[in-house]
């Protein structure tokens, strides 16, 4: 109820200031990547609220649950907590935070204006954002699903979990994944045929190349997910009987399947979130990615062995030694890639001048964290240590350590270290330093104790706490959570702070970290067409190269001769899509099938309807362009000047 | 049954396989930290010496590669690896949870089917069965053959060593021994990945007198403790 009178206040609020069609023409119906992909970042910091709060339930509830008390949550509603927090937090906070920075980022440092098909892009960040919607509206009609974030039959088949949670986990995460699946069909061709004139592969940005093997990962393994789910999904609604246990139904297919694409999906997240970490040590230590083909060469690396792996994820399945021991090998093998990555990045700040800002901050954080997770996570690639500590809280500490270290330090950096780019203005760097120092403080206090408790034989999901020794570990990680918890609430402040006080912070140069690639080059915010005209692209460091050889000369390049730029129109078909596919959704899991059909025939039609309009694109006119790009040439030789000066 | 200070979980193993396997944990930790320590340092040594402000330091802002650096990170993590990866493989065969453990004394057979919200442990050889307490001879192998009669499962006791899943319509073999008698708690209420939805209700605890008991254990009822309501692991003094 209060969510439904949030939602309409919000959207009464926007109305009344007149900002609805603004928002409809720059935003919902946008087909620029920068737009899509602020998008998606707003998609998911909204679920990272819904995700953290599941979040505290579950701590407080283990620390309230001890011996004799019952804690406040009945098992029912733990269980779908537990399950709400792992689906949303992977599906709809990890995932859409990395495509948003892809989608903002890539088109830029190729020095492009967009992406291959930027109208099938904002199709799949509104296939995305139905399938969040499906996930939340379950929180009031109906429930949520019991069964974890994976949905392991036979628990998610019929006969033990007859309810409607399974169905809305299973129809939300495959309408999103056809979001993912299109959004890297997209990615993959605009990395391999557009890019800026000269921009050869060994000359892309890591994080480029990050992006890049991560959409070839989810192009390999989402159709994995897809398969597994549509199964699960003959098996509750048509009685068929791939995973049941009678009928002749195998629940370790479901296992070996789901891993497939489950392994790789955590490098889907960790490649992009090293892309972000390479640029921003390459940035704020003044000096190029040091090995840089060494790190090309890890991310490939990763991106091939990080399919086959997924047996790692059920050494207790009983598969035999050879098995496990070639698995597990296979697993630690991983280790290699990201060690050097690890010492690469070390080597970038060696003879660098390290400018500590709030960037670096979760870099090194992200360095002294992250290779202690590679240290449990090597542990539980051992086939005898995990027959000891798998499905524990040694384990939950293991991931967790790995997901906020690694993907969810990398997104803060790249949140900050983007953020002008995007809107002109810097963040709050005080405040930008406490939140960081929260999400630092606060993840070690969560889940180092759950290291701890691992060990005492603590497995992971319990509702009830048996041992009530247990207790004070389980109250600091609770304290641990509040600390993020305040961390969360410090990131809507500063960004209310921010926007309030953007007047002193003002990015004029569109280079406001000295950066060295493509990006920086333009304005900030970028107009829609990214660079008047393409950068020509000589080395490495593209922007970088450009910026040195003006400062040394203490003049631009000459002017070149500006052409009118064609660009896409915006289009509604992305909203219009996902509203009937959420339509369908939404009917399918509570069986209305004469609303199912009509919801699939509308996303159909529309698909249909955009395939007969004529205008697709809209010329910008050459003055606007001219003008545009003389102005950002005037302030660049102010620029200039200062730094010429200062040299 | 929940005597808490003195049970330490894997850390304290009252068998050689929880034994084997926490000096495996022990010692690949000691590994991996001897790598990681000196990288932590590096880290914040690095970044502290080179930050802007320090005259002392020198700028190299074209320096981006280096052969022999190159050789050496990659080699660092290779040959931690091949240790590790070595000790993975033996490891993995010394201590496959189905190979019987080497001893004089004949294993104790034990069936285990997990139901729902509880454990069925039978003897075959003793004609017995239990539920939610498994008593075991110290110092004497126990080779267990286990199933699930609903969804999935995890048999774990901590102190023990090894878990192992317990699937429907499938069988896993686990060998175990207990050195040291004492009564130990198990994983009460394993991960509800696998396991029934309201598995980690007491509440919710099912308190069935039929068993579907197969044909090979003689049902004794009189035997069977229903009321317990946490499921227990015990070892008592050979007899």
């Amino acid at each position: 109820m209060v969510v439904i009178l949030a939602v309409l206040g919000t959207a009464f609020w926007v109305w009344r200031n007149g900002w609805w069609p603004y928002l409809r023409d720059e935003y919902i119906t946008s087909t620029d990547h920068k737009r899509i992909g602020i998008m998606y970042i707003v998609l998911a910091l909204l679920m990272l609220v819904r995700g953290f709060a599941d979040a505290i339930m579950m701590r407080l509830q283990q620390s309230l649950a001890i011996g004799a008390s019952q804690g406040y949550l009945p098992p029912e509603h733990y269980n779908q907590i537990f399950s709400a927090h792992g689906t949303i937090m992977i599906f709809f906070v990890a995932m859409p935070f990395v495509i948003g920075f892809m989608n903002f980022v890539v088109p830029l440092q190729l020095g492009v204006r967009d992406v291959a098909f930027p109208t099938m892009n904002n199709v799949s960040f509104w296939l995305t954002a139905s399938g969040a919607l499906l996930v939340n509206l379950s929180l009031f009609i109906g429930e949520f699903s019991r069964t974890g974030w994976l949905g392991f039959p036979p628990l998610s088949e019929k006969a033990f979990s007859p309810g409607v949670g399974v169905d809305y986990y299973l129809v939300a995460l495959q309408i999103s994944g056809v979001g993912t699946v299109l959004t890297a069909v997209n990615f993959v061709t605009t990395i391999l045929k557009i890019r800026a004139p000269g921009m050869s592969y060994l000359r892309m940005p890591v994080f480029c190349w990050t992006s890049l093997a991560s959409n070839l990962l989810i192009l390999a393994a989402f159709p994995v997910l897809t398969v597994s789910l549509a199964l699960l999904m003959l098996d509750r609604y048509l009685d068929f009987h791939f995973f049941t246990n009678d009928g002749g139904g195998n629940s370790m297919l479901y296992m070996n399947l789901i891993w497939v694409w489950g392994h790789p999906e955590v490098y889907i997240l960790i490649l992009p979130a090293f892309g972000i970490y390479s640029e921003v040590a390459a940035t704020f230590s003044g000096k190029p990615l040091f090995g840089y083909r060494s790190m090309v060469f890890a991310t490939l690396a990763i991106c091939i062995i990080s399919f086959m792996v997924w047996l790692h994820h059920f050494f207790t399945m009983g598969a035999g030694a050879d098995i496990n021991a070639v698995f597990g090998i296979a697993s630690m093998i991983i280790g290699i890639p990201t060690g050097v990555k690890i010492y690469n990045w070390l080597f970038t700040m060696y003879g660098g001048r390290v400018r500590f800002t709030v960037p670096m901050y979760y870099l090194i954080g992200f360095m002294l964290t992250f290779v202690i997770g590679g240290l449990t996570g090597v542990l539980l690639a051992i086939p005898p240590v995990d027959f000891i500590v798998h499905n524990s809280l040694f384990l939950v500490a293991h991931f967790h350590q790995v997901i906020i270290g690694g993907v969810v330090f990398a997104i803060m950096a790249g949140y900050t270290y983007w953020f002008p780019k995007a809107f002109g203005f810097t963040l709050d760097e005080r405040l930008g330093k406490a939140i960081f120092w929260c999400w630092f403080i606060g993840f070690h206090l969560a889940f180092m104790p759950l290291y701890v408790l691992g060990f005492w034989g603590a497995t992971r999901r319990m509702q009830h706490i048996p041992d009530p020794t247990w207790a004070p570990w389980l109250n600091v990680a609770l304290v641990g959570a509040v600390i993020i918890g305040v961390g969360i609430v410090l990131t809507v402040v500063q960004l209310l702070y921010s926007i309030k006080t953007r007047d002193q912070r003002m990015d004029v140069t569109g280079d406001p970290w000295d950066g060295r690639t493509l990006e920086w080059l333009t304005l900030s915010p970028p107009p829609h067409y990214n660079f008047a005209v393409l950068p020509d692209v000589h080395g490495e460091e593209a922007y970088w190269t450009r910026k040195q050889t003006a400062i040394k000369q203490d003049a631009l390049i000459k002017e070149p001769d500006y052409k009118p730029i064609e660009m896409p129109l915006g289009t509604p078909v992305g909203v219009i899509c996902a509203f009937f596919a959420s339509v369908c959704g939404f009917a399918i899991i509570w069986h209305i099938w004469w609303l199912a059909i009509l919801g699939l025939i509308g996303s159909f039609a529309v698909f249909v309807w955009y395939a007969w309009q004529d205008e697709h694109e809209h010329i910008i006119p050459v003055e606007e362009v001219r003008a545009n790009a003389r102005e950002r040439r005037r302030i660049r030789m102010e620029h200039l000047h200062t730094l010429s000066q200062s040299t | 049954m929940l005597l808490a200070a003195c049970n330490r979980g894997i850390l304290d193993p009252v068998g050689p396989v929880g034994q084997a396997e926490k000096t495996i944990l022990i010692n690949s930790t000691a590994i991996m930290l001897a790598i990681i320590i000196p990288t932590m340092i590096a880290t914040v040594a690095f970044a502290w010496w080179f930050r802007r402000g320090n005259t002392k330091a020198t700028y190299r802002p074209d320096w981006e590669y280096s052969g022999a650096i190159e050789l050496v990170v990659w080699s660092i993590p290779a040959m931690t690896i091949m240790l590790l990866g070595g000790i993975a493989w033996i490891g993995s065969h010394e201590l496959e949870p189905s190979k019987p453990l080497a001893s004089t004394t004949p294993p104790l057979k034990v069936e285990v089917v997990s139901l729902d919200w509880k454990w069925l442990f039978i003897y075959p050889d003793q004609g017995i069965a239990t539920v939610n307490q498994l008593v075991v001879p110290a110092g004497t192998p126990v080779s267990y053959r286990l199933t699930s009669a609903t969804v999935w499962n995890v048999f774990f006791v901590p102190q023990f060593g090894t878990m192992i899943y317990t699937m429907p319509r499938m069988t896993t073999r686990l060998n175990l021994q207990a050195d040291r008698p004492g009564p130990m708690t198990g994983s009460p209420r394993i991960s509800a990945a696998t396991a029934s939805p309201e598995w980690a209700s007491r509440r919710r605890f099912s308190r069935r007198t039929s068993l579907p008991f197969g044909p090979k254990a003689r049902a004794a009822p009189g035997r069977l403790s229903t009321d317990a309501l946490l499921p227990s692991f015990r070892s008592r003094p050979a007899m």
